[in-house]
């Protein structure tokens, strides 16, 4: 590598769809910090139509490799692809989306690139120096980590939902069609369950009940989903109810779905910072529990020393008299 | 199948962490470590595949402090046959990327092995950058996200937890499998079995018995602070008589927030 000068431009890229978008947004401020183009990668089978809708999301460019090898993700087709873009176009910053998927493709394409990669940033902002900075959570929950890349491309992975999906706007922009050299996948996938998606993601719900140990039965889950009903939201757990009791298949937490609605109900949860990490963002947090001691009180803007047998259900009734 | 080996960090307990409340630093200097929760998952993940199947030796590979040993006697008293442990004075700074090549310079002096196995994130750092990192500097097939794994011949396969889909998947070995809390629980060695492995063999390499060389592994990432977050919340305990009242209290709260009705 030559020097870090010639790198130029901010690029964006996820597999998931949503997040692309999102990841627009924060993608063009910092472009337009820099001064410098922003671009998306659009990967897939008979993709291209999308590329109007990521322009008017804000790209100025859409690289786009249409090809049946890239019909669904698969590590190497995806990750040789975007090696090649990015050492053929050398982007200053590339944005990558911190899915399941996501995240590794970053870690092997930095690897690749012989670059560093900052993942899971909460925050991101550029420093006098033109530098990214990425902020991530880290030691359990304990610290906010400032970090910056020493190489180009400064590449960072990106939760879904951290920024806000920008408002699509009539504006023009350039689409790249490319024929790349695809490796083939070195792991095979013999079968793809969707996830019953009955419900909305837990990241979605604009309003969340949760609970934790101080629940006493599985059947008392019920209450919370009163509770929820009402408020037009979702119910959700801390970890202990998936890892020791079983009773939902995930948690919220750091280590699981990080969750920023409008109100977050913790209901019979201590406020391990775990978990705590998983709900810093929720705009406002009301906790419910037994021990006036429970750390959980010390995040909270509204708490209720009390039993949550009693509090949720009379909460209920008070919100269904008071919003009629 | 012969060889499995695991990749294990010495992390610091975060649950046991203190914060200075005047600076916001955490204290880490002294903190107790312990091995990555995650990383004693793929660990008994190990054990559990040569109980199945036998005739099968397990290492695990640490890149560490001389104090890594007490953890790595755990490890042997899981199940682990031998452990390594790379410690050199030059291993401080070193980001996840100068790991993951001190790994891949460990595992090729090791020579040959099937299956590498590790924790998806660690518990302290929580990047999950390392395995990925270290698949492509061994050219390995790469599985991600497993929360249940089995052997069958030559093969590996694998049910990985997305966020929208589980995907079972397959590959031929060697490969690199890096695995969620969710795939078991790991045990909690027997007297008899911390006996034994005080005699199992610590093998300690320096990074010249591994060829490395100090360009190698200088940081790619800058951390420029690292603190407790600010929590900035109203902390209002709602009092009254009854639960009723308290409730109505806490209802018009939320009301007047304008987070609830419309």
């Amino acid at each position: 590598m030559n020097g870090v000068s010639e790198h130029k431009g901010v690029w964006v890229f996820s597999e998931a769809y949503d997040l692309t978008l999102e990841m627009l947004g924060k993608g063009r401020e910092l472009a337009n910090t820099l001064h410098t183009e922003l671009s998306t990668v659009l990967l897939g089978n008979n993709v291209q139509e999308k590329a109007g809708e990521l322009i008017r999301y804000g790209a100025d460019k859409v690289y786009v490799v249409d090809n049946p090898a890239l019909g669904h993700f698969q590590a190497e087709p995806y990750l040789s692809v975007l090696h090649d873009l990015t050492e053929r176009y050398r982007p200053e910053i590339l944005l990558v989306g911190s899915t399941r998927n996501g995240k590794p493709l970053a870690a092997r394409l930095a690897e690749r690139l012989n670059t560093g990669c900052v993942p899971d940033c909460i925050r991101l902002s550029v420093d006098e120096g033109g530098r990214l900075i990425g902020e991530r959570i880290t030691y359990g929950g304990n610290a906010v980590a400032k970090i910056a890349s020493k190489s180009k491309p400064q590449i960072a992975t990106v939760p879904s939902r951290a920024f806000e999906k920008p408002s699509p706007k009539e504006r023009t922009g350039q689409t790249v069609k490319l024929d790349v050299k695809i490796e083939p996948p070195k792991v095979e996938i013999v079968e793809r369950k969707p996830l019953e998606t009955s419900s909305v993601r837990v990241e979605e719900a604009e309003v969340i009940v949760s609970c934790g140990r101080g629940l006493e039965k599985k059947d008392d889950i019920a209450l919370l989903e009163g509770l929820a009903e009402v408020l037009g939201g979702q119910v959700g757990c801390s970890r202990p109810l998936v890892e020791d009791r079983k009773w939902f298949s995930e948690w919220i937490g750091l280590s699981g779905h990080k969750v920023k609605p409008k109100l977050y109900i913790a209901s019979g949860v201590s406020g391990v910072i775990q978990h705590v990490a998983g709900i810093r963002d929720s705009k406002v947090i009301v906790a419910i529990n037994k021990d006036p001691e429970a750390p959980i009180f010390e995040i909270a803007d509204y708490g209720v020393v009390g039993n949550l047998y009693e509090v949720l259900p009379a909460l209920k009734e008070a919100l269904k008299k008071l919003l009629q | 199948m012969k060889r499995i080996i695991v990749c294990l960090k010495q992390a610091v307990d975060v649950s046991q962490l203190k914060v200075d409340p005047a600076t916001r630093q955490l204290i880490t200097a002294g903190a107790p470590r312990k091995i990555s929760d995650f990383d004693k998952n793929a660990l008994e993940e190990a054990v559990k595949i040569k109980e199945k199947l036998g005739g099968i030796e397990i290492f695990t590979l640490t890149v560490s402090t001389e104090d890594a040993k007490a953890v790595l006697r755990e490890a042997l008293a899981m199940g682990a046959d031998k452990a390594y442990l790379v410690n050199d004075h030059a291993l401080q700074g070193v980001d996840t990327s100068g790991t993951a090549y001190i790994l891949a310079q460990a595992v090729k002096k090791i020579g040959e092995f099937d299956l590498i196995l590790g924790g998806e994130a660690s518990l302290d750092g929580f990047s999950g950058l390392v395995g990925s990192r270290l698949s492509e500097l061994l050219l390995l097939p790469q599985i991600t996200s497993v929360r249940k794994l089995s052997v069958e011949g030559e093969a590996v396969i694998a049910e990985r937890a997305l966020e929208d889909a589980s995907e079972t998947v397959k590959t031929k070995m060697p490969a690199l499998v890096t695995v969620t809390r969710e795939i078991n629980q790991p045990r909690i060695p027997s007297l008899m079995m911390i006996m034994k492995a005080s005699k199992k063999e610590i093998v300690t390499w320096t990074l010249a018995d591994l060829n490395v060389q100090k360009e190698k592994i200088t940081p790619k990432i800058e951390v420029i602070e690292a603190l407790a977050p600010k929590m900035e919340r109203k902390k209002i305990i709602i009092k009254g008589e009854t639960v009723q009242e308290i409730a109505e209290k806490l209802a018009r709260a939320l009301i007047q927030e304008g987070i609830v009705g419309r």
